[in-house]
């Protein structure tokens, strides 16, 4: 599904994409193709969903905003009214289905990403309203270690 | 949003959330649709890259598409006068990609460490887990490994909205 230069372009551009006039012609003569190659071949890596976007990654805590991952312990016969319901709000920045190696029954997964810390508690509140079902928010009190960069294997 | 991001940097921040456009002259049609000059787009643009608003730019990739299908979110209950030590090490592994410290939910949840661990199969993020697991040695009271099995959503931020 992805070749070599595919891979390449992955793998090069998961950061330091240029800020200047014409970024994407910088950018493919660090990698030997020409500007139009480049653009085409990031256009059907979105349209393909190898990409999931090309652009900035916000931290939005830096802008006064708040990240928050919480979990949910989602019966088996609502799972896909729940999917639907948690979904629609668009402080959900990313969803996941989880299953625990024991018996843990958290099994959804979500990311709120909100402009104010007092966002969150508010979508807490207005997704444990419209589900039915309580959220576990898991606010983090200490980063360690972030770094999302990862070499292509496919 | 704070003083720490003025009403033009948000409008901005809208602009780019779902993606830069793929065009020759990204930051001009930016500077277009806000209607400023496209130095001060890219000037801005710099501006949140070095205060860490902007984490990066770049592709992101669907994890699963480039060959990571197998997302481990390892868990630890481990004594919290050592997790800022452990954590650290932990941390600094080369094949954890984020690390936290995070609030227990007892009685459901009796996890303070989290550790996430992606691979090309859970055997291999097994494996991983298992080095976690010795290198924590006494501190790791219990664990779990979590492995995402659909992605239900990926959208990133979207204020705004």
């Amino acid at each position: 599904m992805i070749d070599a230069l595919d891979r390449a372009i992955i793998d090069r551009l998961q950061g330091d994409f240029p800020i200047c006039e014409q970024p994407y012609a910088e950018a493919a003569a660090a990698l030997g193709i020409g500007e139009d190659e480049l653009i085409t071949r990031l256009q059907r890596l979105l349209d393909t969903r190898v990409l999931t976007r090309f652009g900035p990654m916000f931290q939005v805590e830096r802008m006064g905003g708040a990240f928050v991952l919480a979990a949910m312990r989602v019966p088996e016969a609502e799972w896909e009214r729940v999917v639907e319901v948690v979904n629609a709000f668009p402080e959900v920045a990313h969803n996941y289905r989880r299953e625990s190696a024991q018996n843990c029954d958290f099994n959804m997964w979500f990311v709120l990403a909100t402009e104010t810390p007092e966002g969150i508690g508010a979508a807490v509140r207005r997704i444990e309203a419209a589900s039915g079902l309580p959220v576990f928010p898991f606010p983090k009190l200490k980063e360690y270690f972030v770094e999302m960069k990862l070499a292509v294997r496919a | 949003m704070n003083t720490s991001a003025d009403d033009l940097d948000r409008r901005l921040v809208m602009a780019t959330q779902g993606g830069l456009p793929l065009v020759p002259r990204p930051y001009h049609q930016l500077a277009g649709q806000l209607g400023i000059p496209a130095q001060e787009v890219m000037a801005r643009m710099r501006r949140l890259l070095d205060s860490g608003v902007i984490r990066r730019i770049g592709a992101v990739p669907n994890h699963y598409a480039i060959g990571y299908t197998a997302n481990g979110m390892s868990v630890w209950d481990v004594p919290d006068e050592r997790i800022d030590e452990l954590g650290a090490r932990i941390g600094a592994l080369e094949f954890v990609t984020h690390c936290y410290h995070r609030p227990r939910k007892l009685p459901e949840w009796p996890y303070s460490l989290f550790a996430m661990v992606h691979g090309s199969s859970r055997d291999e993020v097994l494996a991983k887990v298992a080095r976690i697991a010795e290198l924590l040695g006494a501190d790791c009271r219990a664990h779990d490994v979590l492995f995402s099995t659909k992605i239900l959503k990926k959208t990133g931020l979207r204020i705004g909205a």
